[in-house]
């Protein structure tokens, strides 16, 4: 199953490599990660799909935790939460075809971002459900190049805050 | 250039500007070091100089690892954080094996590696290495310092880290300008680290639970790790378990944590634990956990493991719990005051039953050997060992089968007197530990218990012994062999034994050339005579026993079987 995983993380070096060597010497899969600075420029903040059952998930959680300069660990599994990904997709389109592949762009919410002569540049947010969708809806077409970002998520009562002492 | 100054200096109102060199030996004073292992390179030697004049001594070993071993056995001898330095590249790559040990067991080191200049990071310069990449799965926590402004700080959160909650190594990398480089030493202020918090005391309400549990427990057993040595719970687990009345195993690196010879001590449990501690354990109806992590070791096959019991599980690491086993009651906290709170809120119960079957065990299966050839016996050696010192010594090991006899056969009363790596079993550790062990306890008696193959691994450290006139000695248990792989070949590939017997240097003659007493031995009625004469040397010793080549350890329970199912008990009774 997956879960998501909300670290938040001092802005120090060497933070990005001591979670992704604990995620690797551990044997925990990680489907995507996604950092980010935060609004406080001490701290940024890791989001983390990991796959596995409770129990491994939460080893993940606690083994995060473990790692100093991560500051605070929240599983998002169960929570209401609003988790994202951001998609560039770059779909090939001739003149003829672009009409088309603007309607399933504006179907799908999507936003053509770059046109060029053979193909377009397509944005897309949204759940990781919409976003596969969109990618099936786009193979016909014949899909030139993809970059996703990774899940990012935030509850919607209350996201973790932690005020760093200065 | 400021002279050398001391901690004193640190508490002055006018801002000192000084080298960075000296603001690592005045920070460390501050904290408390007394002793330093370490080796020089280029790129430490600004901190060696100043480290020349500072009221601080200065052990040089013959290897990094070496120093690495020598501070974790200081560390693990006293409780205290051990330092070790070394310079960049392979100063720092010759740490690693020392780290990892550390890191296994929970021992408080702060390792200072040398780094080349900030400028050339990253250019593949000169004794260049990816020091905190290399170390950063092995440590706690490791850092590289580029600003010298940062340089007291992180080596007053080094030593915070190090030494609380559940220890581990430390390792701070610090290139060569950052040494020369001047600044103002700041006065130690409050260490504020928002992403690392210890949580002491256990909460109420688990320990109101863990106290029920326990309180209705008909077959109770407390299994002891060597988290109650770290915290220093001796005390309260005695109190603990004599007030609840509980029988007490230890695991391997729980040894001495709880006097052995007390009647409820059950001795060590797991792979080549007591048949006694291991049937309690599957019998239990509740365990109780104490500083242990349920390693594969301790466990064997995790199904079949105290299926029939509650657990409690005591720990200051929440990672651990629940890591392996399922986990009734977590008690998360410092073994030392929940064992305190505890305490009141048991009760004593009878169990007469319970400690009736216990004994039986006890009884039926102590642990033997079969003593009646005309060879030298390891186990033999080591009891004699035990009556001769009292079981008053310090016991460092090697890893191996002379590592399970040490465990085994010698009674240990006080913690902090085995020294023994048992997470990463790291062979060549017991010589450089014993060494670490006596410059921390100058009066106590330090034995290395050591086997021919593991000794070979760091024995040019006895040089150290030999220049620091440390009356440390050495059992050599020689059976020519890697006598615990040839074990697993004979029970496990039809004895075939590849590759496991080496040709010995004579080690009598190498103790006398490095300067040090060696002996000799191959008959079994000069073994006494030979300790009593390694005992009362006064400087470094080492006696080579020729052990009998193909004795095993037992009982054993097999890679993957349950913990009730041990080998060699058959032989035990044809021994009784
Ligand atoms: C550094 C290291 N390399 C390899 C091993 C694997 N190993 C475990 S015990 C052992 C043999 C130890 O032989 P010896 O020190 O003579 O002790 P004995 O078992 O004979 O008492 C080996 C090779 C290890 N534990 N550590
Ligand atoms: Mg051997």
């Amino acid at each position: 199953m997956k879960h998501i995983i909300s670290a938040l993380v001092q802005n120090k070096p060497g933070v990005l490599a001591h979670v992704a060597g604990m995620f690797a010497a551990r044997a925990f899969n990680i489907d995507s990660l996604a950092v980010g600075r935060t609004e406080d420029p001490e701290l940024s903040r890791m989001t983390i799909v990991v796959i596995g059952d409770d129990r491994v998930v939460e080893q993940v959680r606690k083994q995060l935790a473990k790692i100093i300069p991560v500051v605070k660990v929240q599983d998002f599994a169960g929570k209401d939460v609003v988790a994202h990904d951001l998609l560039l997709l770059s779909v090939a389109a001739t003149p003829e075809k672009r009409p088309e592949i603007v309607a399933v762009v504006e179907m799908f919410g999507a936003k053509v971002v770059d046109i060029g002569p053979k193909s377009v540049m397509v944005e897309i947010c949204g759940p990781e459900t919409k976003i596969e969708a969109f990618i099936d809806a786009c193979r016909p077409y014949g899909i030139k190049d993809v970059v996703r970002t990774g899940t990012v998520a935030m509850g919607r009562q209350a996201n973790i805050k932690v005020k760093i002492e200065k | 250039m400021s002279k050398n100054s001391t901690s004193g200096d640190s508490a002055a109102p006018q801002p000192i500007i000084k080298q960075g060199s000296q603001i690592i030996v005045d920070t460390l004073v501050e904290q408390g070091v007394e002793i330093i292992f370490g080796y020089l390179g280029g790129v430490v030697l600004p901190l060696f100089d100043k480290l020349y004049d500072a009221p601080i001594k200065f052990i040089i070993p013959r290897h990094e690892q070496g120093g690495c071993h020598m501070a974790d056995g200081y560390a693990r001898a006293t409780g205290k954080v051990g330092v070790v330095v070394a310079t960049s590249g392979p100063g720092a790559t010759n740490l690693v094996t020392g780290l990892a040990t550390a890191m296994m067991d929970s021992i408080p080191l702060v390792a200072i590696t040398g780094q080349v200049r900030t400028d050339l990071i990253g250019n593949d310069a000169f004794q260049e290495a990816d020091t905190t990449g290399i170390t950063r799965p092995v440590t706690k926590h490791n850092v590289i310092v580029k600003d010298v402004r940062d340089l007291a700080r992180t080596i007053r959160e080094a030593f915070y880290i190090a030494s609380s909650g559940r220890p581990g190594p430390v390792l701070i990398d610090i290139p060569v300008d950052m040494q020369i480089a001047e600044c103002v030493h700041e006065p130690p202020s409050h260490v504020k680290l928002p992403g690392y918090k210890v949580r002491t005391k256990g909460h109420a309400k688990q320990i109101a639970m863990a106290a029920a549990a326990i309180n209705v427990s008909k077959r109770p057993v407390v299994y002891a790790g060597g988290g109650v040595i770290i915290s220093n719970a001796s005390d309260e687990l005695r109190k603990f378990a004599e007030k609840a009345h509980l029988p007490v195993t230890t695991t391997f690196l729980g040894l001495g944590a709880y006097d052995q010879n007390r009647p409820e001590s059950l001795d060590m449990l797991g792979m080549h634990g007591s048949a006694y501690a291991n049937y309690a354990v599957q019998e239990s109806d509740l365990l109780i956990a104490v500083g242990s992590r349920f390693e594969d070791r301790v466990t064997g096959k995790l199904k079949t493991f105290a299926s029939k019991a509650k657990i409690i599980h005591i720990d200051i690491d929440p990672a651990s719990i629940s890591k392996n086993v399922h986990v009734h009651i977590p008690v998360v906290g410092d073994a030392k005051a929940i064992l305190s709170d505890l305490t009141k809120a048991v009760e004593y119960r009878d169990r007469t039953e319970w400690f009736d079957q216990i004994a039986t065990w006890k009884e039926k299966y102590p642990f033997r050997y079969d003593d009646k050839g005309a060879e030298i016996k390891p186990q033999y050696v080591i009891e004699e060992l035990c009556r001769l010192t009292k079981g008053e010594a310090l016991i460092a090991t090697g890893v191996g089968q002379h590592q399970m006899w040490a465990a085994q056969f010698y009674r240990y009363s006080h913690p902090r007197q085995f020294i023994s790596s048992g997470g990463l079993g790291t062979m060549g550790f017991g010589l450089p530990a014993a060494i670490g062990a006596q410059l921390a306890c100058p009066d106590a008696t330090v034995i290395d218990i050591d086997g021919d193959s593991s000794f070979n691994m760091t024995l040019t450290e006895l040089s150290t012994a030999v220049q620091y006139k440390l009356p440390i000695k050495i059992c050599l248990l020689n059976n020519g062999y890697m006598g615990m792989v040839r074990q697993w070949q004979e029970l496990f590939y039809g004895k075939r034994y590849s590759c496991s017997s080496l040709e010995n240097p004579d080690f009598a003659k190498l103790a006398d050339a490095f300067g040090a007493v060696g002996i000799s031995v191959d008959k079994k009625e000069d073994v006494a005579a030979a300790l009593e004469k390694m005992l009362a040397e006064t400087g470094p010793c080492l006696v080579d026993f020729k052990v009998a080549r193909e004795e095993n350890v037992w009982p054993m329970v097999a890679s993957g079987k349950s913990l009730h199912e041990m080998d060699g008990l058959d032989i035990f009774e044809s021994m009784a």
